[in-house]
C-alpha cells in the first residue's frame, strides 16, 4: 500500500487519511503523502500500459488501495500537435494541445470529481456538495448521478447559462448564492461543519486535488514518457497548476521519466488576478480580489493554492501573466481557427497567455510547449458572440452568387 | 460589549469543543487578542509574528477582513466574527 497518510504542507503535521483539509496545527492545507519506495518502474510502467483508457490506468498514484468503480471515468484526453498555432504566433517550439475539455462532463474537474467521489463512496458518504464556478458543479453533479448519491451544488447565481443548465439537468439541487465564488465557498467551508456531506473542494479537497496529478502522467505517457519543457496552465485556485508540477516530479522521482522538470508558465484574467499580482510583486500571499472578468470559471478572487503556485513559478523559472477580455476572446477565436478546438473561456485565457510569451520572446526554438485547455467553448457562449458575422441570403443561386465571388466555380 | 467569534471544527480542541466565543473588542485584533487570553493554545495556531498566518481568514458579518481594514476593522456588538481555514475551494 503506497498512499500512506494526509500530511500539512506547511509545518508538516500528518493526519489519518479521512474526511480533513486543513491542518490543527497551523491551518495549512493537508495533501496525501504517498510512499512509492516499494514500487518497481517497470512494473508500474505496464500496469499503466495495460490498464483502463481513462485515469485509473494511474491508480498506483492515486489515495485508494485498489481501482475504484466509476461508471463515468474520466481521462486519456487528445493530445494534438498544434503546427498552425506555433506558426501563427511566429514560434519555431513545437506546440502541443491537451483537450481536456474531451472529458465526460466537458472540462478538467471530471478528473478530480472522479477521484472525490471514489474517496466519498469509500468513506460511506451518501451526500456528495461543492462550491463552484461552473465547470465543478458540471461535474458533481453527473459523477453523483452515475454514482447514485445525492448531490448539492452551489455555484454564483450569475453563472453562465448554460452551466447552471448543464448542472440542474442531472437532477442535483442546485443552489445559485447571491454572491461571488469566494461568497461560495465561504458558506460550503461553514456547512461542511454541520452537514455530514462529502464537499469535493472542501473536506474532501486533499484527495479531489490529486485528481489533477493525471493531467501530468497523461501528459508524459503520450509523448512517449518524456516531460515537456514547458506548460502553459490557466490558475484559479492554483490546485491544477501545483498538482501537474507535482505529477511530473513523482514520476521523475521514481524514474519512470527522465530530465528535468518543465517550465510553469501560470494564465490568469485580468479582472481576477490575485496570482499574477503576487507573482509580479513578489509576493509570498494573494491579496484578495473582487473577480471582474468574462472568464468566470477562473473568477476566485481568493485563491487557496494561490502561494504555492507563486512558488511553483518562481521554482520552475517559468511566470504568471494576465489577459484581458479582449484577449481571452481573441485567445478562443485563435485556438478555434487553427486547431478546430472550441474552448471556453478559460482556455481563452490560457491561449491569451500563450501568445503574451510568444510576443516577448520567452519561447525558444525547438522546445516543446503543452498548453493545457480546460474546458469547452460550448459552456461559455456568450464570449464568442459578435466575433463573426453569418452571410444571410435567399434560398437561390443568385442570392449566393452575389454574397461570394465566383473564384471556385466548377466549369 | 460582547462579539460573537464563530470557532471552526480545527480549533475547537483549544477552545475546550466551545463552537462560540463571546469577548469584548472594537476592532478584529482586540478581539482576537481577548479569545487567546481565554483559549491560550489558539494565539499560535492561527497568528505568527503578531500577523494572521497566510491560511486563516477572517471575516465580519461574512465579508474579507483584508476587503476591510484587516486587524483594524470596527466591530460591534451585533457582529459575528468568523475564522475559518482558507485552504477550500477551486
Amino acid at each position: 500500500m503506497s498512499v500512506e497518510s494526509l500530511k500539512c504542507k506547511e509545518c508538516g503535521e500528518t493526519y489519518e487519511l479521512g474526511a480533513n483539509y486543513a491542518c490543527e496545527r497551523c491551518f495549512g492545507p493537508l495533501e496525501v503523502g504517498y510512499d512509492h519506495s516499494g514500487l518497481d518502474p517497470a512494473e508500474v510502467k505496464r500496469r499503466i500500459q495495460a490498464g483502463s483508457q481513462g485515469i485509473w490506468r494511474y491508480a498506483d498514484f492515486l489515495p485508494f488501495t485498489g481501482r475504484p468503480q466509476d461508471p463515468l471515468e474520466p481521462g486519456l484526453t487528445p493530445l494534438v500537435r498544434a503546427d498552425r498555432l506555433a506558426e501563427r504566433l511566429g514560434l519555431e517550439a513545437e506546440v502541443w494541445i491537451k483537450n481536456d475539455a474531451a472529458n465526460p462532463t466537458h472540462s478538467f474537474k471530471d478528473r478530480v470529481v472522479a477521484v472525490a467521489v471514489a474517496k466519498a463512496q469509500e468513506l460511506g458518504y451518501k451526500t456528495v456538495a461543492c462550491a463552484s464556478t461552473g465547470n465543478l458543479a458540471n461535474a458533481v453533479a453527473a459523477h453523483a448521478a452515475a454514482a447514485g448519491l445525492d448531490s448539492y451544488v452551489l455555484v454564483p447565481a450569475n453563472l453562465e447559462e448554460q452551466k447552471l443548465l448543464a448542472t440542474g439537468i442531472y437532477g442535483t439541487n442546485l443552489v445559485g448564492v447571491r454572491g461571488n465564488y469566494d461568497d461560495v465557498n465561504r458558506l460550503c467551508t461553514q456547512l461542511a461543519e454541520t452537514r455530514p456531506w462529502a464537499f469535493v473542494n472542501v473536506n474532501l479537497r486533499p484527495y479531489y486535488a490529486e485528481g489533477s496529478k493525471t493531467l501530468a502522467y497523461e501528459t508524459a505517457e503520450q509523448l512517449g514518457w518524456e516531460v515537456p519543457d514547458r506548460v502553459v496552465c490557466p490558475i484559479a485556485s492554483g490546485s491544477l497548476f501545483t498538482k501537474v508540477a507535482r505529477g511530473f516530479q513523482e514520476w521523475t522521482d521514481l524514474g519512470l521519466v527522465a530530465g528535468g522538470q518543465p517550465i510553469f508558465n501560470g494564465a490568469q484574467a485580468q479582472g481576477c488576478s490575485p496570482v499574477a499580482t503576487a507573482f509580479a510583486e513578489g509576493w509570498d500571499v494573494c491579496k484578495p480580489q473582487k473577480p471582474e472578468t468574462i472568464a468566470k470559471s477562473l473568477a476566485i478572487g481568493d485563491p487557496a493554492d494561490g502561494p504555492y503556485a507563486v512558488e511553483q513559478a518562481r521554482r520552475s523559472g517559468g511566470a504568471i501573466d494576465s489577459v484581458d477580455d479582449e484577449e481571452i476572446r481573441a485567445g478562443i477565436r485563435l485556438l478555434a481557427e487553427t486547431t478546430g478546438i472550441f474552448t471556453e473561456t478559460a482556455g481563452g485565457v490560457t491561449v491569451g497567455v500563450l501568445s503574451k510569451l510568444a510576443e516577448r520572446g520567452a519561447i525558444g526554438a525547438g522546445e516543446r510547449v503543452v498548453v493545457y485547455i480546460t474546458g469547452e467553448g460550448l459552456k461559455t457562449l456568450d464570449a464568442t458572440r459578435d466575433s463573426f458575422q453569418m452571410h444571410e441570403i435567399d434560398p437561390d443561386l443568385d442570392s449566393f452568387e452575389s454574397e461570394f465571388d465566383q473564384q471556385e466555380v466548377v466549369a | 460589549m460582547a462579539v460573537t467569534v464563530k470557532i471552526p471544527t480545527q480549533l475547537r480542541a483549544a477552545t475546550g469543543g466551545d463552537a462560540e466565543v463571546e469577548v469584548a473588542g472594537a476592532t478584529v485584533g482586540e478581539v482576537l487578542d481577548a479569545v487567546f487570553d481565554a483559549h491560550g493554545d489558539l494565539r499560535e495556531r492561527i497568528t505568527q509574528d503578531g500577523d494572521l498566518r497566510r491560511f486563516v481568514n477572517v471575516y465580519v458579518g461574512g465579508e474579507d477582513i483584508r476587503f476591510q481594514q484587516g486587524l483594524d476593522t470596527a466591530v460591534s456588538e451585533s457582529d459575528e466574527v468568523t475564522i475559518l481555514p482558507a485552504v477550500a475551494g477551486g
